[in-house]
């Protein structure tokens, strides 16, 4: 990540070598997120598929023709993911040619644009959320219902024609985090944590998506600083919140709704983007789980946990400087 | 102040391609993101800097002996300022819509940096020809350059271009194309895409030569 003052230090033999690779963390990254993936499917039917399998497209082209390695987010995999990533977090009725384009800017705008791979400052699957939140509010807020088994049920705007308006009605739904927050309805723990609700692709099952951070975890492929810090920050600031005003959201349902758990555990701990050093992670995630927090109870959009990352993301390089653990033999001040 | 073959024509050229106020030298940042939601808003913006440029360009040329070195930039400033507020003036008496969807912007212009720099840099120290020709060939560059980038984010943001749709009615517009962030994008990808140009053209000219 602070790849500015990066010091070389010539040490002498023996090295230790570590036999993990990019590709190999990727690969698990991609199967954990498998068990989600179904669930997609069972629950959003073949619109799910395509949606995820455009998303990547989109990634993987736009890093083979224009990233500065040609095709190699395809071969590590990193692209791949990217677009898996992005695809969990779009609603399931959205149009093919937004799906591409989301991961067309995933891509290109943050990730070929600052140097590819481990140059980002930012989530990349977040920046092409992000974009189309901004280019397509309408869209990326409505909803369908899940239809659990209907394998081929598809939404009519799903192949809506580019630049076109999708023009017929979605069998709109709300998200939990809507009902809450323009209805305030709250929908029960239970169907939160298994999935059967209304929302993005890969955000219904928080049960399948902590089997998955939990996998991840035993395999070290993720810092578990990172989601465990964001889930207690959000008890926390959620409890004092619920405490003080008894009318906003109880604690556990802030964290089982919405897409929490997938970006605590999928997005927030991106290796890139987030910070390395231990308290850093803790720091990090705490400001995530604050910042979801605040934007859930009083901003304007019913979600903030893809603006809560992005934020802290931005923060992350200030943060690792201001961490950085003292070097052994040193004196107290840190040496850069 | 005797050029021995005519710099006129180069003078004018210049501003327009190889030294382009936005693609090269990216001054001017502040109307070129923020005005440039239309294209129409885009052509009005660089058509009036165009004109106070021209204008202070030639007063500033005429009157080069006679200002001190000390007070030139408080001097030149007061003389764009003026001719902006003739612009204003004009524009709010001819174009009434644009110049409210332009606002303050229009007397923002006084405080572009392309202005004042072709003061301090080229008319301050030439004569009223080159003057003349150096502000308008700048002053065309600035427009050609919010015309390409207003017109992109109007057709992206709103699917028309200078107000005529393009792609039917049920065009979806990209909301971010004609919001601020869109502006950056959008100059951010048309320099990427310049300099990609120019260094591959350099690229090509350097392996002839070898």
């Amino acid at each position: 990540m602070s790849s500015g003052n990066l010091r070389l230090q010539v040490t002498a033999a023996p090295f230790a070598h570590s036999p993990r690779t990019t590709a190999a963390i990727m690969r698990d990254v991609i199967l954990a997120l498998l068990p989600a993936v179904a669930a997609a499917v069972w629950l959003f039917g073949i619109a799910a598929v395509l949606v995820l399998a455009t998303a990547i497209l989109g990634a993987v082209l736009t890093d083979g023709v224009f990233g500065r390695q040609r095709w190699a987010g395809l071969k590590d995999g990193s692209a791949v993911l990217t677009g898996l990533l992005l695809g969990l977090t779009l609603p399931p009725g959205i149009p093919l040619w937004m799906a591409l384009l989301g991961g067309v800017v995933a891509i290109g705008l943050s990730k070929v644009v600052w140097g590819g791979l481990g140059h980002n400052l930012f989530n990349p699957a977040l920046i092409g959320r992000a974009f189309l939140q901004a280019a397509f509010p309408t869209v990326l807020t409505s909803w369908v219902a899940p239809q659990p088994g209907q394998l081929f049920s598809l939404p009519p705007t799903t192949l809506s024609i580019p630049l076109q308006q999708s023009g017929t009605d979605v069998i709109s739904a709300a998200t939990p985090l809507g009902l809450a927050k323009f209805q305030h309805t709250l929908t029960d723990t239970l169907p939160l944590f298994t999935g059967q609700v209304a929302g993005s692709l890969g955000e219904t099952s928080a049960l399948l998506l902590l089997l998955g951070g939990a996998f991840l975890v035993w395999r070290r492929a993720l810092d578990w600083r990172i989601p465990v810090s964001i889930f207690a920050s959000v008890a926390l600031f959620a409890t004092l919140a619920w405490l003080a005003w008894p009318t906003l959201p109880p604690p556990q349902f802030m964290l089982f709704s919405g897409g929490l758990v997938l970006g605590a555990v999928y997005m927030a701990t991106d290796p890139v983007s987030s910070p390395t050093t231990p308290w850093g992670a803790w720091i990090f995630g705490a400001g995530i789980g604050l910042l979801v927090v605040l934007i859930r109870n009083w901003g304007g959009l019913p979600e903030g946990v893809m603006y809560a990352i992005l934020l802290m993301n931005a923060a992350a390089p200030l943060i690792e400087r201001a961490t950085q653990p003292r070097a052994f033999g040193r004196d107290e001040r840190r040496i850069p | 102040m005797t050029p021995a073959p005519d710099r006129t024509a180069e003078e004018l050229l210049k501003g327009i391609w190889r030294e382009n106020p936005i693609f090269v030298q990216v001054l001017g940042m502040c109307p070129s993101l923020a005005v440039t939601n239309s294209a129409v808003n885009a052509v009005v913006m660089g058509l009036a800097t165009l004109a106070v440029l021209v204008a202070s360009s030639t007063l500033v040329s005429l009157l080069r002996r006679f200002i001190p070195a000390q007070v030139r930039l408080s001097t030149y400033i007061v003389i764009i300022a003026t001719f902006v507020t003739v612009a204003d003036m004009t524009l709010q008496a001819t174009l009434p819509t644009v110049h409210k969807q332009l606002g303050a912007f229009i007397a923002l212009i006084v405080v572009n940096c392309l202005i004042l720099g072709r003061q301090e840099a080229f008319a301050s120290k030439h004569g009223v020809k080159l003057a003349i020709a150096d502000a308008i060939g700048m002053g065309t560059g600035f427009t050609l350059a919010l015309t390409i980038l207003g017109s992109l984010r109007e057709v992206l943001g709103n699917g028309s271009l200078f107000g005529f749709p393009l792609f039917g009615d049920h065009y979806e517009p990209w909301v971010v194309m004609i919001l601020p962030p869109g502006g950056f994008i959008m100059l951010g990808l048309i320099l990427m895409t310049f300099n990609w140009w120019k260094e591959r053209k350099q690229a090509a000219t350097a392996g002839g030569a070898a």
